[in-house]
Protein backbone atom coordinates (compact mmCIF):
# COMPACT_ATOMS: atom_id res chain seq x y z
CA UNK A 1 0.00 0.00 0.00
CA UNK A 2 1.19 3.34 -0.71
CA UNK A 3 -0.88 6.72 -0.25
CA UNK A 4 -0.09 9.69 -2.62
CA UNK A 5 -2.12 12.41 -3.62
CA UNK A 6 -2.96 14.32 -6.74
CA UNK A 7 -3.75 17.97 -6.97
CA UNK A 8 -5.34 19.00 -10.15
CA UNK A 9 -3.49 22.70 -10.80
CA UNK A 10 -5.75 23.27 -13.70
CA UNK A 11 -9.29 22.96 -11.29
CA UNK A 12 -7.39 24.44 -8.26
CA UNK A 13 -8.76 27.98 -7.93
CA UNK A 14 -6.94 28.84 -4.72
CA UNK A 15 -10.45 29.41 -2.30
CA UNK A 16 -8.29 28.06 0.17
CA UNK A 17 -10.62 25.69 1.45
CA UNK A 18 -8.84 22.65 2.64
CA UNK A 19 -6.55 24.38 4.49
CA UNK A 20 -9.17 25.86 6.63
CA UNK A 21 -10.75 22.12 6.30
CA UNK A 22 -7.55 20.72 7.63
CA UNK A 23 -7.01 23.31 10.28
CA UNK A 24 -10.79 22.90 11.60
CA UNK A 25 -10.65 18.73 11.40
CA UNK A 26 -6.86 18.64 13.16
CA UNK A 27 -7.24 21.33 15.44
CA UNK A 28 -4.37 23.14 14.17
CA UNK A 29 -3.37 25.88 16.65
CA UNK A 30 -4.38 29.14 15.18
CA UNK A 31 -2.02 31.01 13.51
CA UNK A 32 -0.27 27.55 11.89
CA UNK A 33 -1.37 25.51 9.00
CA UNK A 34 -0.66 22.31 7.52
CA UNK A 35 -1.54 22.89 4.34
CA UNK A 36 -1.43 25.89 1.96
CA UNK A 37 -1.82 27.82 -1.43
CA UNK A 38 1.14 28.39 -3.56
CA UNK A 39 0.30 30.83 -6.55
CA UNK A 40 3.02 30.78 -9.17
CA UNK A 41 3.08 33.21 -11.71
CA UNK A 42 5.44 32.68 -14.62
CA UNK A 43 6.43 34.67 -17.76
CA UNK A 44 6.52 38.48 -18.65
CA UNK A 45 3.45 40.72 -19.00
CA UNK A 46 1.10 40.42 -20.90
CA UNK A 47 2.12 36.93 -21.86
CA UNK A 48 1.89 35.58 -18.04
CA UNK A 49 0.85 32.01 -16.64
CA UNK A 50 -0.48 31.12 -13.20
CA UNK A 51 -0.54 28.03 -11.91
CA UNK A 52 -2.23 27.25 -8.37
CA UNK A 53 -1.13 24.79 -5.90
CA UNK A 54 -2.51 23.28 -3.07
CA UNK A 55 0.54 22.30 -1.11
CA UNK A 56 1.26 20.04 2.20
CA UNK A 57 3.56 17.29 3.26
CA UNK A 58 4.58 15.36 0.28
CA UNK A 59 4.95 12.02 2.43
CA UNK A 60 8.29 11.12 0.91
CA UNK A 61 9.69 7.64 -0.19
CA UNK A 62 12.71 8.34 1.04
CA UNK A 63 12.10 11.20 3.98
CA UNK A 64 15.17 12.94 5.12
CA UNK A 65 12.99 13.82 8.13
CA UNK A 66 12.68 10.65 8.95
CA UNK A 67 16.41 9.91 8.92
CA UNK A 68 17.73 12.77 10.50
CA UNK A 69 15.05 11.86 13.82
CA UNK A 70 17.27 10.91 16.73
CA UNK A 71 14.35 9.39 18.89
CA UNK A 72 12.22 8.05 16.17
CA UNK A 73 9.14 10.06 16.60
CA UNK A 74 9.05 10.87 12.70
CA UNK A 75 7.92 7.40 11.47
CA UNK A 76 6.32 5.84 8.56
CA UNK A 77 3.21 4.35 9.19
CA UNK A 78 0.89 2.25 7.53
CA UNK A 79 0.46 2.98 3.35
CA UNK A 80 3.75 5.26 3.63
CA UNK A 81 2.61 8.10 5.49
CA UNK A 82 5.35 9.83 7.48
CA UNK A 83 3.96 10.64 11.10
CA UNK A 84 5.17 11.91 14.58
CA UNK A 85 4.82 10.40 17.31
CA UNK A 86 4.16 13.19 19.81
CA UNK A 87 5.31 12.06 23.35
CA UNK A 88 8.55 10.91 21.51
CA UNK A 89 9.41 13.94 19.93
CA UNK A 90 11.72 16.44 21.61
CA UNK A 91 11.35 19.23 19.61
CA UNK A 92 14.82 19.40 18.46
CA UNK A 93 13.70 20.72 15.30
CA UNK A 94 16.04 18.58 13.28
CA UNK A 95 13.18 17.09 10.75
CA UNK A 96 12.03 20.83 10.85
CA UNK A 97 15.96 22.08 9.32
CA UNK A 98 15.70 18.45 7.13
CA UNK A 99 12.47 19.29 5.04
CA UNK A 100 13.09 20.74 1.64
CA UNK A 101 9.38 21.80 1.65
CA UNK A 102 8.72 23.64 5.12
CA UNK A 103 6.21 21.19 5.72
CA UNK A 104 6.34 20.82 9.21
CA UNK A 105 6.37 23.49 11.98
CA UNK A 106 6.77 23.59 16.00
CA UNK A 107 3.53 22.88 17.46
CA UNK A 108 2.79 25.31 20.63
CA UNK A 109 2.69 22.32 22.64
CA UNK A 110 6.70 21.74 22.20
CA UNK A 111 6.24 18.73 19.56
CA UNK A 112 6.50 18.83 15.69
CA UNK A 113 3.46 18.21 14.00
CA UNK A 114 2.14 18.27 10.24
CA UNK A 115 -0.02 16.89 7.84
CA UNK A 116 -1.38 13.45 8.66
CA UNK A 117 -2.94 12.60 5.45
CA UNK A 118 -5.92 12.59 7.67
CA UNK A 119 -4.79 9.00 9.11
CA UNK A 120 -7.54 8.92 11.27
CA UNK A 121 -10.60 9.46 8.63
CA UNK A 122 -8.72 6.97 5.96
CA UNK A 123 -8.68 4.16 8.30
CA UNK A 124 -12.15 4.58 8.25
CA UNK A 125 -12.89 4.63 4.50
CA UNK A 126 -12.97 8.88 4.07
CA UNK A 127 -10.79 10.69 2.46
CA UNK A 128 -8.89 13.38 3.99
CA UNK A 129 -10.35 16.39 5.08
CA UNK A 130 -9.18 18.95 2.19
CA UNK A 131 -9.93 16.43 -0.33
CA UNK A 132 -13.54 16.13 1.10
CA UNK A 133 -14.34 19.93 0.99
CA UNK A 134 -12.43 21.04 -2.18
CA UNK A 135 -15.43 22.73 -3.98
CA UNK A 136 -13.77 21.89 -7.44
CA UNK A 137 -12.69 18.15 -6.31
CA UNK A 138 -9.28 19.17 -7.78
CA UNK A 139 -8.05 16.65 -5.70
CA UNK A 140 -7.59 12.88 -5.68
CA UNK A 141 -5.95 10.71 -2.78
CA UNK A 142 -5.35 6.65 -2.69
CA UNK A 143 -3.61 3.82 -2.96
CA UNK A 144 -0.85 3.87 -6.07
CA UNK A 145 -0.50 0.07 -5.48
CA UNK A 146 -4.43 -0.17 -6.63
CA UNK A 147 -4.06 0.01 -10.09
CA UNK A 148 -8.29 1.45 -9.95
CA UNK A 149 -7.38 3.55 -7.32
CA UNK A 150 -8.69 7.64 -8.08
CA UNK A 151 -5.37 8.81 -7.52
CA UNK A 152 -4.02 5.53 -9.83
CA UNK A 153 -6.12 6.49 -12.63
CA UNK A 154 -5.83 10.37 -12.41
CA UNK A 155 -1.77 9.68 -12.72
CA UNK A 156 -2.28 7.21 -15.94
CA UNK A 157 -3.94 9.43 -17.54
CA UNK A 158 -2.59 12.83 -17.20
CA UNK A 159 0.77 14.66 -16.82
CA UNK A 160 1.61 15.27 -13.50
CA UNK A 161 5.12 16.61 -12.07
CA UNK A 162 6.49 16.55 -8.18
CA UNK A 163 8.15 19.23 -6.46
CA UNK A 164 11.91 19.28 -5.74
CA UNK A 165 12.64 16.04 -6.70
CA UNK A 166 15.61 17.04 -7.41
CA UNK A 167 16.27 16.80 -3.46
CA UNK A 168 15.94 13.05 -3.69
CA UNK A 169 13.09 12.51 -1.36
CA UNK A 170 10.40 10.69 -4.00
CA UNK A 171 7.73 13.23 -2.80
CA UNK A 172 4.07 11.70 -2.96
CA UNK A 173 2.05 14.73 -3.56
CA UNK A 174 1.42 14.80 -7.49
CA UNK A 175 0.52 17.98 -9.42
CA UNK A 176 -1.41 17.69 -12.21
CA UNK A 177 -0.34 20.16 -15.31
CA UNK B 1 9.20 36.06 -13.83
CA UNK B 2 8.94 33.44 -12.19
CA UNK B 3 7.29 34.24 -8.89
CA UNK B 4 5.91 32.00 -5.50
CA UNK B 5 3.47 33.58 -3.29
CA UNK B 6 1.76 31.19 -0.44
CA UNK B 7 -1.59 32.89 -0.83
CA UNK B 8 -3.41 31.05 1.95
CA UNK B 9 -1.33 32.95 4.70
CA UNK B 10 1.50 31.10 6.17
CA UNK B 11 2.88 32.30 9.26
CA UNK B 12 3.83 29.17 11.11
CA UNK B 13 6.24 30.32 13.87
CA UNK B 14 9.97 29.91 13.10
CA UNK B 15 9.72 28.36 9.79
CA UNK B 16 8.06 31.46 7.64
CA UNK B 17 8.83 34.08 6.30
CA UNK B 18 12.19 32.03 6.72
CA UNK B 19 13.27 29.39 8.35
CA UNK B 20 14.37 30.16 11.82
CA UNK B 21 14.22 26.56 13.81
CA UNK B 22 17.51 27.17 15.47
CA UNK B 23 18.83 30.38 17.08
CA UNK B 24 22.12 30.83 19.69
CA UNK B 25 21.81 27.64 21.22
CA UNK B 26 22.87 25.20 18.53
CA UNK B 27 26.25 27.61 17.19
CA UNK B 28 27.36 28.12 20.81
CA UNK B 29 26.85 24.26 21.29
CA UNK B 30 28.85 23.68 18.76
CA UNK B 31 31.48 25.99 19.55
CA UNK B 32 31.86 24.70 22.95
CA UNK B 33 31.63 21.04 22.06
CA UNK B 34 34.19 21.38 18.96
CA UNK B 35 36.36 23.64 21.60
CA UNK B 36 36.25 20.91 24.25
CA UNK B 37 36.51 18.04 21.45
CA UNK B 38 40.48 19.80 20.28
CA UNK B 39 41.61 20.39 23.67
CA UNK B 40 40.30 16.51 24.90
CA UNK B 41 42.38 14.88 21.28
CA UNK B 42 45.60 17.18 22.46
CA UNK B 43 45.56 15.46 25.84
CA UNK B 44 45.07 12.47 24.71
CA UNK B 45 47.69 12.22 21.71
CA UNK B 46 50.47 13.70 23.71
CA UNK B 47 49.29 11.50 27.18
CA UNK B 48 49.77 8.74 24.66
CA UNK B 49 52.94 10.02 23.34
CA UNK B 50 54.65 10.17 26.94
CA UNK B 51 54.63 14.24 27.16
CA UNK B 52 53.12 14.16 30.38
CA UNK B 53 55.97 15.96 31.85
CA UNK B 54 56.86 18.62 29.60
CA UNK B 55 53.15 19.27 29.05
CA UNK B 56 51.13 20.74 31.32
CA UNK B 57 48.81 22.73 30.34
CA UNK B 58 47.75 20.56 27.34
CA UNK B 59 47.47 17.19 29.26
CA UNK B 60 46.16 18.47 32.61
CA UNK B 61 45.12 22.02 32.79
CA UNK B 62 43.10 22.41 29.64
CA UNK B 63 41.46 19.29 30.06
CA UNK B 64 39.36 20.91 33.25
CA UNK B 65 37.54 23.11 31.50
CA UNK B 66 35.87 20.51 29.16
CA UNK B 67 33.46 19.33 31.21
CA UNK B 68 32.38 22.26 32.02
CA UNK B 69 31.88 23.39 28.11
CA UNK B 70 30.26 20.19 27.69
CA UNK B 71 28.14 20.87 30.70
CA UNK B 72 27.40 24.50 29.18
CA UNK B 73 26.95 22.64 25.42
CA UNK B 74 24.68 20.20 26.87
CA UNK B 75 22.11 22.55 28.16
CA UNK B 76 22.18 24.95 25.80
CA UNK B 77 21.22 22.01 23.82
CA UNK B 78 18.70 21.31 26.26
CA UNK B 79 17.50 24.69 26.28
CA UNK B 80 16.97 24.52 22.46
CA UNK B 81 14.60 22.19 22.70
CA UNK B 82 10.98 22.77 22.25
CA UNK B 83 9.53 19.45 24.00
CA UNK B 84 11.70 19.46 27.41
CA UNK B 85 10.53 16.85 29.13
CA UNK B 86 10.74 14.06 26.61
CA UNK B 87 15.15 15.46 26.29
CA UNK B 88 15.50 11.40 27.79
CA UNK B 89 14.02 10.34 24.40
CA UNK B 90 17.54 10.41 23.04
CA UNK B 91 19.10 7.97 25.39
CA UNK B 92 16.37 5.31 24.54
CA UNK B 93 17.01 4.86 20.70
CA UNK B 94 20.11 4.64 18.67
CA UNK B 95 19.63 5.99 14.91
CA UNK B 96 22.68 5.34 12.55
CA UNK B 97 20.67 7.52 10.09
CA UNK B 98 20.84 10.54 12.35
CA UNK B 99 23.45 12.77 13.21
CA UNK B 100 21.67 14.01 16.38
CA UNK B 101 21.81 10.64 17.74
CA UNK B 102 25.04 10.16 17.45
CA UNK B 103 26.01 13.37 19.24
CA UNK B 104 23.59 12.65 22.27
CA UNK B 105 25.69 9.12 22.66
CA UNK B 106 28.73 10.89 21.74
CA UNK B 107 28.07 13.19 24.76
CA UNK B 108 27.25 10.41 26.50
CA UNK B 109 30.28 8.92 26.87
CA UNK B 110 32.80 11.39 26.21
CA UNK B 111 31.63 14.10 29.24
CA UNK B 112 31.91 11.25 32.21
CA UNK B 113 35.51 10.84 30.02
CA UNK B 114 36.72 14.28 30.39
CA UNK B 115 35.37 14.56 34.38
CA UNK B 116 37.18 11.18 35.06
CA UNK B 117 40.31 12.65 32.86
CA UNK B 118 40.17 15.98 35.20
CA UNK B 119 39.41 14.61 38.05
CA UNK B 120 42.52 11.95 38.01
CA UNK B 121 44.69 15.04 37.68
CA UNK B 122 43.25 17.46 40.06
CA UNK B 123 45.67 16.92 43.36
CA UNK B 124 48.65 17.44 40.50
CA UNK B 125 47.16 20.88 39.86
CA UNK B 126 45.68 21.70 43.51
CA UNK B 127 48.06 19.87 45.75
CA UNK B 128 46.00 20.84 49.18
CA UNK B 129 43.05 19.14 47.04
CA UNK B 130 40.61 16.77 49.08
CA UNK B 131 37.47 14.30 47.81
CA UNK B 132 36.38 14.00 51.00
CA UNK B 133 34.93 10.48 50.38
CA UNK B 134 36.19 7.33 50.69
CA UNK B 135 34.41 6.32 47.13
CA UNK B 136 35.58 9.59 45.24
CA UNK B 137 39.28 8.89 46.32
CA UNK B 138 38.97 4.92 44.94
CA UNK B 139 37.20 6.30 41.60
CA UNK B 140 40.41 8.82 41.55
CA UNK B 141 42.77 6.25 41.85
CA UNK B 142 41.17 4.18 39.67
CA UNK B 143 40.73 6.96 37.10
CA UNK B 144 44.52 7.46 37.62
CA UNK B 145 45.03 3.89 36.62
CA UNK B 146 43.30 3.49 33.87
CA UNK B 147 44.88 6.94 31.63
CA UNK B 148 45.78 5.12 28.87
CA UNK B 149 42.40 3.82 27.81
CA UNK B 150 40.54 7.05 28.94
CA UNK B 151 43.29 8.32 26.69
CA UNK B 152 42.38 5.81 23.61
CA UNK B 153 38.50 6.50 24.27
CA UNK B 154 39.20 10.38 24.34
CA UNK B 155 41.05 10.19 21.00
CA UNK B 156 38.34 7.71 19.43
CA UNK B 157 34.97 10.26 20.57
CA UNK B 158 36.66 13.51 20.45
CA UNK B 159 37.34 13.14 16.69
CA UNK B 160 33.65 11.71 16.33
CA UNK B 161 32.28 15.07 18.29
CA UNK B 162 34.51 17.68 16.10
CA UNK B 163 32.87 15.92 13.02
CA UNK B 164 29.88 16.19 14.10
CA UNK B 165 29.49 19.53 15.07
CA UNK B 166 29.79 19.80 10.93
CA UNK B 167 27.71 16.59 9.79
CA UNK B 168 24.92 17.22 12.11
CA UNK B 169 24.29 20.30 9.54
CA UNK B 170 26.04 18.94 6.48
CA UNK B 171 23.26 16.00 6.72
CA UNK B 172 20.49 18.43 5.43
CA UNK B 173 20.16 18.26 1.87
CA UNK B 174 17.22 20.79 2.61
CA UNK B 175 19.24 23.57 3.04
CA UNK B 176 21.70 23.74 0.38
CA UNK B 177 25.14 25.67 1.99
CA UNK B 178 25.09 22.91 4.41
CA UNK B 179 24.77 20.38 2.17
CA UNK B 180 28.34 19.87 1.86
CA UNK B 181 30.35 17.10 3.57
CA UNK B 182 33.55 19.65 4.05
CA UNK B 183 31.47 20.97 6.91
CA UNK B 184 32.49 18.09 8.55
CA UNK B 185 36.63 18.54 7.85
CA UNK B 186 36.02 21.97 8.14
CA UNK B 187 34.76 22.47 11.83
CA UNK B 188 37.03 19.34 13.09
CA UNK B 189 39.69 21.45 12.28
CA UNK B 190 38.41 25.12 13.64
CA UNK B 191 37.61 23.19 16.98
CA UNK B 192 41.02 21.50 16.97
CA UNK B 193 42.29 25.25 16.40
CA UNK B 194 40.66 27.00 19.37
CA UNK B 195 41.42 23.46 21.41
CA UNK B 196 45.15 24.59 20.43
CA UNK B 197 44.69 28.28 20.64
CA UNK B 198 43.34 27.38 24.06
CA UNK B 199 46.01 25.07 25.50
CA UNK B 200 48.23 27.84 24.21
CA UNK B 201 46.99 30.83 26.15
CA UNK B 202 47.18 28.15 29.13
CA UNK B 203 50.25 27.34 28.69
CA UNK B 204 53.00 28.78 30.91
CA UNK B 205 56.13 26.57 29.23
CA UNK B 206 57.81 27.65 26.49
CA UNK B 207 58.34 24.38 24.62
CA UNK B 208 54.57 23.77 24.69
CA UNK B 209 53.51 26.99 23.65
CA UNK B 210 55.75 27.35 20.74
CA UNK B 211 55.00 23.58 19.87
CA UNK B 212 50.92 24.97 20.36
CA UNK B 213 51.54 27.83 17.99
CA UNK B 214 53.10 25.74 15.29
CA UNK B 215 50.24 23.31 15.46
CA UNK B 216 47.70 25.81 15.37
CA UNK B 217 49.33 27.68 12.55
CA UNK B 218 49.26 24.41 10.53
CA UNK B 219 46.18 23.79 11.89
CA UNK B 220 44.48 27.39 10.35
CA UNK B 221 46.17 26.76 6.93
CA UNK B 222 44.19 23.50 6.44
CA UNK B 223 41.27 25.79 7.94
CA UNK B 224 41.68 28.26 4.95
CA UNK B 225 42.17 25.71 2.26
CA UNK B 226 38.79 23.87 3.49
CA UNK B 227 37.66 27.28 3.30
CA UNK B 228 38.17 28.02 -0.60
CA UNK B 229 37.11 24.17 -1.32
CA UNK B 230 33.81 24.44 0.06
CA UNK B 231 33.11 27.79 -2.05
CA UNK B 232 35.03 25.86 -4.95
CA UNK B 233 32.29 22.84 -4.18
CA UNK B 234 29.28 24.98 -4.36
CA UNK B 235 30.26 27.51 -7.07
CA UNK B 236 30.75 24.14 -9.49
CA UNK B 237 27.20 22.26 -8.04
CA UNK B 238 23.98 22.87 -8.88
CA UNK B 239 22.05 26.64 -8.99
CA UNK B 240 20.75 25.79 -5.50
CA UNK B 241 24.46 25.25 -4.17
CA UNK B 242 25.49 28.57 -6.18
CA UNK B 243 22.94 31.00 -4.52
CA UNK B 244 23.94 29.66 -1.42
CA UNK B 245 27.25 30.60 -2.13
CA UNK B 246 26.27 34.01 -2.91
CA UNK B 247 24.65 34.65 0.91
CA UNK B 248 28.63 34.71 1.18
CA UNK B 249 29.73 36.35 -2.47
CA UNK B 250 27.82 39.50 -1.96
CA UNK B 251 24.85 38.61 -0.10
CA UNK B 252 23.71 39.53 3.98
CA UNK B 253 26.45 37.38 4.95
CA UNK B 254 29.38 38.50 3.13
CA UNK B 255 30.68 41.21 5.09
CA UNK B 256 30.48 39.41 8.82
CA UNK B 257 32.10 36.11 7.00
CA UNK B 258 35.12 37.11 5.47
CA UNK B 259 36.16 40.01 7.72
CA UNK B 260 35.31 38.28 11.34
CA UNK B 261 35.43 34.34 10.59
CA UNK B 262 37.91 34.17 7.90
CA UNK B 263 40.61 37.95 8.53
CA UNK B 264 40.61 38.20 12.08
CA UNK B 265 39.67 34.79 12.86
CA UNK B 266 41.94 32.74 10.60
CA UNK B 267 44.01 35.07 9.05
CA UNK B 268 45.39 37.43 11.16
CA UNK B 269 45.78 35.23 13.66
CA UNK B 270 47.83 32.87 11.85
CA UNK B 271 49.89 35.86 10.78
CA UNK B 272 50.45 36.45 14.20
CA UNK B 273 51.47 33.42 14.72
CA UNK B 274 53.79 33.28 11.91
CA UNK B 275 55.83 36.68 13.80
CA UNK B 276 55.93 34.44 16.68
CA UNK B 277 57.45 31.63 15.01
CA UNK B 278 59.81 33.82 13.46
CA UNK B 279 60.77 34.79 16.96
CA UNK B 280 58.73 38.31 17.69
CA UNK B 281 57.53 38.31 20.86
CA UNK B 282 53.37 38.02 20.70
CA UNK B 283 51.61 37.70 23.90
CA UNK B 284 49.73 34.58 22.97
CA UNK B 285 46.65 35.21 23.67
CA UNK B 286 46.11 37.97 21.38
CA UNK B 287 46.09 35.01 18.67
CA UNK B 288 44.37 32.99 21.03
CA UNK B 289 41.19 35.40 21.62
CA UNK B 290 40.91 36.01 18.02
CA UNK B 291 40.79 32.73 17.31
CA UNK B 292 38.22 31.56 19.51
CA UNK B 293 35.90 34.77 18.51
CA UNK B 294 36.54 33.56 15.16
CA UNK B 295 35.81 30.16 15.82
CA UNK B 296 32.25 30.88 17.43
CA UNK B 297 31.51 33.39 14.44
CA UNK B 298 31.90 31.14 12.00
CA UNK B 299 29.51 28.81 13.73
CA UNK B 300 27.07 31.36 13.85
CA UNK B 301 27.21 32.48 10.23
CA UNK B 302 26.82 29.10 9.03
CA UNK B 303 24.25 28.27 11.10
CA UNK B 304 22.00 31.24 10.41
CA UNK B 305 22.89 31.31 6.59
CA UNK B 306 22.17 28.02 5.95
CA UNK B 307 18.81 28.56 7.57
CA UNK B 308 18.86 31.21 4.54
CA UNK B 309 19.49 29.03 2.06
CA UNK B 310 16.83 26.60 0.40
CA UNK B 311 15.51 24.94 -2.71
CA UNK B 312 14.09 26.62 -5.56
CA UNK B 313 10.84 26.95 -4.93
Amino acid sequence: MRYAMAVDTKKCVGCADCVVACQTENQVPIGYCRDWIVENTAGTYPKLELEIRSERCNHCNNSPCVRCCPTGASHYADGGIVLVTEDKCIGCGACIASCPYDARYPHPDGHVDKCTFCMHRVKNGQKPACVEVCPTHCMYFGDLDDPNSEVSLVLKNRKYKRLIPEAGTDPQLYFLI
Amino acid sequence: MNEELITSGRLNYKIDPQLHIWGWEIPTYLFLGGLAAGILFFAAFYYLRGKEKEMTAAIKIAPMLTPIMLGIGLFVLFLDLHHKPFFWRLYTTINLESPMSWGAWTLMVITPVSILWSASYLKDVFPGWDWKFKLLNNLEAWAIKSRITLAWIMIFFSIILGVYTGILLSAFNARPLWNTSILGALFLVSGMSAGAATIMMMSKNHFERSLFNRIDLVLIGIELFLVIHMFMGFLASSQVQIESAQLFLGGPFTLPFWTIAVFTGMILPGLLEFLEMRGRRIPAYIPGLLILAGNITLRFIIVYAGQASRYLY
